[in-house]
């Protein structure tokens, strides 16, 4: 899942950053408005964590005119101001949740889950298809009940299928799942990915779609 | 404890008292003056009416004694005051003639003529002597002073005896009076009391008497200064809270990735974050206690002429460490190291603190940073220099306030810095200029009047490159 964090302090911004990738996520992180805007314009996010309180406005403002210009991306407040007042002016003003400084690392994890699952239209925390269930909250996968071992990457390409079986996804767009900006790609890396994906749980689960990119089978096997 | 109500009535009771008894007095000494007038006439004209009848022979001299008891008589009706006058007829050659009834037998006077006073049986008489040739006989008449005095004594007496029943009545009145005059202070006493600790509305002055009003006034001011106070402290305190909750935020983070990591390069760099916040965060706090402390005291303590050259030496010596893990320099312009400010020592410490570290976090990493004097008689200016990036021009005048935190932030700061200097130099009577340089970096001057900085130095010379503390 790759985020969007929005935080103009330093330590916090290095620790949500190196603390959400431990958690699986890939996350992009900017300090200020104008960064942030020009983040959402060119790359599609599954989730944002944004700060109110930033050097060249409110991200509050910011949420605002994301929300009316159409975005949708899930957003996750956070906030050194946590009365009900701000609480409700933050969820009123397009946010999907709030929460108030400090708060639980694994909790931001789990939040940025579940605004990211409910936006994708999916009640249930775990992806389940075909024998194979996935559990984003503690990084595990099942094939037929027994647990196999995933990469991180090979995690976050197989979640990502999973996420919408059968449609088709290209290399450039698992791709901007799998790595941040900063984050050196292979031009193969996608591939090499898929490749120990498919050796771990059978080759004929994840399709090739020749010159367009990868999908889940469709048939049952 | 004194009460306001007790001495004004113990005001009234004495001074209505001491007016009342200097009217007794003056009465009493008016009264026995025109009492001894009348009675002396009443003498007088008794001595006088004998005198004629003896002279006219209407009455036989031996009997003209107890003629005087006939006139004046009728006019003395009252029992009391009757039988008093007292009548002899002596001859000239010194025989008693004649006598009244209840008359002594002593002659009354030795008096030829006119009054006399003397004492016969220890009672003293006073006596009207009338002498006639023509019989050759001398009239006494006279009455006992004992009587004029009970005279007197008995007017002030009816004057005494109703005041006796008054004078209750009269305090009783001053008493009730003086409370209720005393009423408009009780009630604002009672509703002040009633008010809970927050409470400090103003007390409503427009009705309130002349007297009570400059009271309520400055109650009023008081309630309005700790008002004020209380907010700024309730606003300070809310805003301190809010930002520390950053950076516990970010150190609560960081102490789980350094929990969760994997590999040791991840936990180590998430213990080196720790460290830079908990760094920050304690200059933060103690920028916080600095605040707080010039907020509570909103005069400056006295100023004295502090040796600014020692001053700078010893804040470079306390921020050596900043200073070398950013390879900087800091120089003295040659007037520094002479000049003598006038100044509240903690005060210039505490802007010249902020404004050094400032310039230390927004130098470029081995530059310089620059300390100078400048005074002419209209101003004189203590500046540093760095050669940072600057405040854009819009900001410039932004940043004084508190929690201000720039666009463009080049180091950690809290924001806390140029407002914690700004109030610290009002405080003593001097300002905070802040400007770009023209080549680059900023310039921030402590600007105070011209006779506050000595010796005057007329331009800044060549820059002497001693970094102060070596």
């Amino acid at each position: 899942m790759r985020i969007l964090l929005v935080e103009d302090d330093a330590v916090l911004l290095d620790g949500l950053r190196v603390g959400l990738a431990i958690h699986g996520f890939t996350v992009d992180a900017v300090a200020c408005c104008e960064d942030a805007r020009a983040a959402l314009r060119a790359t599609a996010f599954d989730a944002v964590v944004l700060d109110l309180m930033l050097p060249d406005g409110s991200g509050l403002d910011l949420l605002r005119d994301w929300r009316r210009s159409g975005d949708a991306t899930p957003v996750l407040l956070l906030t050194a101001r946590d009365k009900v007042g701000d609480r409700i002016a933050g969820l009123d003003g397009g946010a999907d949740d709030y929460l108030g400084k400090p708060f639980d690392l694994d909790e931001v994890a789990a939040r940025l889950r579940a605004i990211a699952r409910r936006a994708a239209g999916r009640a249930s925390p775990l992806l389940c298809w075909n024998g194979l269930t996935l559990d984003p909250g503690r990084l595990t996968a099942e094939l037929d009940r027994n647990p196999i071992a995933l990469s991180r990457r090979e995690f976050a390409i197989l979640a990502a299928l999973m996420e919408r079986p059968g449609v088709i996804l290209s290399k450039e767009q698992l791709e901007e799942r799998l790595y941040g900006w900063g984050d050196d790609i292979d031009s193969n890396a996608v591939e090499v990915h898929v490749h120990h994906l498919r050796s771990k749980i059978g080759r004929d689960l994840v399709e090739t779609v020749r010159g367009v990119g990868y999908r889940l089978q469709a048939a049952a096997r | 404890m004194s009460s306001l109500r007790g001495r004004l009535f113990a005001i009234l009771i004495a001074t209505t008292g001491v007016i009342w008894l200097a009217a007794v007095a003056w009465t009493y000494v008016d009264a026995r003056e025109r009492v001894e007038r009348v009675l002396d006439a009443r003498l007088m004209e008794a001595a006088r009416m004998v005198d004629s009848l003896i002279t006219t022979g209407e009455i036989e001299i031996g009997r003209a004694a107890e003629a005087e008891r006939v006139a004046p008589a009728g006019a003395a009706a009252d029992a009391e005051y009757q039988h008093e006058l007292s009548c002899q007829i002596w001859s000239l050659g010194g025989r008693l003639l004649g006598l009244s009834a209840g008359a002594p037998a002593a002659r009354l006077s030795d008096a030829a003529a006119g009054f006399s006073e003397k004492k016969i049986d220890g009672q003293v008489w006073r006596v009207f002597a009338v002498e006639n040739q023509a019989r050759g006989v001398r009239i006494l008449v006279g009455d006992k002073l004992t009587v004029r005095r009970n005279l007197v004594a008995d007017l002030i007496a009816s004057l005494l005896f109703p005041a006796a029943i008054i004078l209750p009545a009269l305090a009783f009145m001053i008493w009730a009076s003086v409370g209720r005059g005393l009423r408009p202070l009780q009630a604002m006493a009672g509703s002040l009391t009633q008010r809970d600790a927050a409470d400090l509305r103003p007390i409503a002055a427009e009705r309130a008497d002349v007297e009570i009003r400059p009271i309520i006034e400055a109650l009023n001011g008081l309630f309005q200064r700790v008002s004020d106070a209380r907010d700024r402290e309730r606003r300070f305190t809310a805003f301190s809270a809010h930002e520390l909750r950053t950076p516990l935020a970010g150190l609560r983070t960081q102490a789980q990735v350094a929990l969760a990591a994997a590999d040791a390069p991840t936990r180590d760099a998430a213990l080196h974050q720790i460290l830079v916040s908990v760094d920050r965060t304690s200059r933060l706090v103690k920028q916080l206690l600095e605040i707080s402390s010039l907020d509570a005291q909103p005069v400056a303590p006295a100023a004295q002429w502090l040796d600014i050259g020692r001053a700078l030496a010893q804040l470079d010596q306390q921020l050596a460490p900043l200073r070398k893990a950013r390879s900087l320099t800091v120089e003295t312009a040659p007037g520094v190291a002479q000049a003598l400010l006038l100044m509240n020592e903690e005060i210039f410490m505490v802007a010249a603190r902020n404004l050094l570290e400032n310039a230390l976090q927004h130098s470029s990493p081995g530059g310089i940073v620059r300390w100078s004097v400048a005074a002419d008689p209209a101003e004189g200016i203590i500046a540093i220099e760095d050669d940072g990036p600057g405040i854009p021009e819009d900001e410039l005048a932004l940043v004084c306030q508190r929690f201000f935190r720039g666009r463009h932030k080049s180091g950690p700061g809290s924001g806390l810095g140029l407002a914690i200097v700004d109030l610290a130099l009002q405080q003593a009577q001097a300002r905070l200029r802040l400007a770009n340089r023209p080549g680059g970096g900023l310039r921030a001057e402590i600007v105070v009047s011209g006779a506050r900085l000595s010796p005057p130095h007329r331009g800044v010379a060549a820059v002497a490159r001693t970094a102060v503390s070596g």
